[in-house]
């Protein structure tokens, strides 16, 4: 399991800005970041290279962050790896609430992040069908303080 | 007890020195105040007709836009020179009032303070923070005149600087602390945020008043706090904070009626209500010299608590003020006030203490837009897990109190702490197009 940040944002102007200065300033490295929006508000899903840093330097500035932990499925960059990882889910019965990728950097590999409802359940299914699943020490420092 | 001999009067001794006192004072303010015989002149009443307490309903009513029009000694019943002390009201509905004091009055105040002090539970061995505002409001002269004549260890703080309350708070050792509910709540937050544990202090009373709060915020604040949180009443027209105060069964605040009379009226019809029911509450003063009040219209809805109080005090009890009769909103036909919404919000976890209540209209209609802080308990990861908080949200209001509200969820600390009395409902209807 992987720890994503989720940072709930009000839809004002520069609020994303905003956050993205913040963790730059503090030399905090994105690896991914996607943006659910709403009319009135959006929720940025970010995985970086310092979690625990990066929630309490936004929090010390008065986000709301809360840690959602998520499965990385490593996959190779090619068509249809995403679909593979997919059906393997739906065949279980697994519900997805919400998936998106991102390649490693000076890799051929891409990573799929995967907010599922019963992760241990996924993670057999997945493990099963011979898809390598990302341990957090692989994306970032789980120890970092 | 502070005055014992007086808070448990039996009721027929109180109702004789209520009427003794009374008609000395409608005496008094009729020949002193030419507002208040123009008054009693237009209502054909005479004080000398008084014979019972009941014939108190023959007197015209006292309104703020009076003392407004005596603006700024027109109501005193004393010389300027008898005056030792004024203050005002503070101006949160208007153009200020002005009352004064004369050296009685101070000393009068003092001792009804020091009774509130005591129905909380504190005693001379107490260190009490007065955080109430000083200088024209009466909250922080009145709290530390009261405290000192209880004998307890004063610290005249006054509000704002927050940090620097806290720091008060934790090194003197404070046991009571005095101020207004919403920046009680701000204090323990700060307090947290620089890693302090108010729980773990001496703490152990809170005094707070100045505005309407909720049984569930009481018990947030006693929670984060580890105290005892005492609702105290007052409001500067009648006295300032003194008139009336919980004791420690937190079941009603006893009305000091050996200086008080008061009545519930429906704000409507102005006729007085049966003990129980809802309504406005009109208070007569029997002691004041200053500035005498007679049957004066708070504009603050309460009823009166029947039966006894387990404390022994005779004096009866009001509701703690569920809100004012120019809070009320009427959304659509229904009549509404901010803090029966605040108190359906505080029951739903994963709503912060901090909201605010913004009326808008829509076309001809009045909208409520209720916007809640996102706090720390919620878990937003998903936008289907915000949807459904602003839903129960929605739902709850509209279950409870008939009305539909618009929900926006917004960023934690954006909506505007107060450090005095916290602004809960903005009002745009009138604005704009």
């Amino acid at each position: 399991m992987v720890e994503q940040l989720s940072v709930f944002l009000a839809n004002e102007h520069g609020r994303l800005a905003r956050m993205c200065r913040l963790l730059g300033n503090c030399g905090l490295n994105m690896h991914s970041l996607v943006v659910a929006d709403t009319a009135e508000y959006g929720v940025a899903r970010v995985i970086c290279d310092r979690p625990h840093a990066a929630r309490g330097v936004l929090e010390r500035e008065g986000f709301a962050v809360s840690v959602t932990h998520v499965l990385a499925a490593q996959v190779p960059d090619r068509p249809g790896a995403l679909a593979d990882v997919l059906e393997s889910l739906d065949a279980a019965g697994i519900n997805l609430e919400y998936v998106y990728c991102f390649l490693k950097p000076d890799s051929s590999t891409a990573v799929d992040i995967l907010r599922v409802e019963d992760a241990e359940h996924a993670t057999e299914v997945l493990t099963a069908a011979g898809i390598g699943l990302l341990h957090a020490s692989e994306i970032y420092d789980p120890d970092e303080i | 007890m502070f005055q014992p001999e007086l808070e448990t009067m039996p009721r027929s001794a109180l109702a004789d020195l209520q009427l003794a006192r009374l008609r000395t004072q409608l005496a008094r303010v009729y020949v002193n105040v030419p507002i208040y015989r123009r008054k009693f002149d237009e209502a054909g009443f005479r004080p000398e007709q008084l014979e019972t307490l009941d014939d108190l309903r023959r007197v015209p009513f006292t309104v703020k836009d009076d003392l407004r029009e005596a603006y700024p000694f027109d109501m005193f019943a004393v010389p300027l020179r008898d005056i030792v002390r004024v203050h005002s009201s503070s101006g949160t509905t208007g153009q200020i009032s002005v009352v004064g004091y004369t050296r009685g009055d101070v000393e009068r105040w003092s001792d009804l303070m020091a009774r509130t002090l005591s129905c909380a539970g504190a005693t001379a061995d107490d260190v009490v923070q007065v955080t109430y505002g000083y200088g024209l409001f009466t909250g922080g002269l009145g709290a530390h005149y009261g405290s000192e004549r209880l004998g307890a260890m004063t610290i005249p703080v006054s509000g704002g600087n927050t940090a620097r309350q806290v720091q008060v708070l934790k090194d003197f050792g404070v046991t009571t602390l005095a101020c207004t509910p919403s920046y009680a709540l701000l204090i323990a937050e700060t307090a947290a945020s620089m890693g302090i544990d108010v729980r773990s202090l001496p703490l152990k009373i809170g005094v707070f008043g100045a505005e309407p709060w909720s049984e569930a915020m009481r018990t947030q604040i006693e929670e984060a706090m580890g105290i005892t949180a005492i609702d105290i009443y007052g409001l500067s027209e009648v006295m300032g904070p003194g008139v009336a105060s919980e004791c420690v069964h937190k079941s009603g605040l006893h009305v000091f009626e050996d200086h008080f009379i008061i009545e519930i009226i429906d704000p409507v019809t102005l006729e007085p209500v049966p003990d129980g029911e809802q309504g406005e509450v009109v208070f007569t003063t029997l002691t004041k010299e200053g500035i005498p009040v007679i049957r004066y219209r708070t504009r603050d809805i309460s009823r009166i608590v029947p039966g006894e109080c387990a404390c022994g005090r005779t004096f009866r009890r009001m509701q703690r003020v569920t809100g004012r009769t120019d809070d009320m909103l009427i959304i659509r036909g229904v009549n509404v006030y901010p803090s029966q919404i605040e108190q359906v919000l505080m029951s739903i976890d994963g709503v912060a203490p901090h909201y605010q209540v913004v009326l808008g209209k829509r076309g001809s209609m009045d909208t409520v837009e209720v916007q809640v802080e996102v706090g720390p308990d919620v878990a937003f990861d998903e936008i289907r897990g915000l949807e459904a908080l602003q839903r129960k949200v929605a739902g709850a209001i509209a279950s409870s109190l008939a009305v539909s509200v618009d929900v926006k969820l917004v960023e934690p600390r954006t909506i505007q702490r107060s450090e005095g009395k916290a602004k809960r409902v903005v009002d745009l209807r009138n604005e704009g197009a």
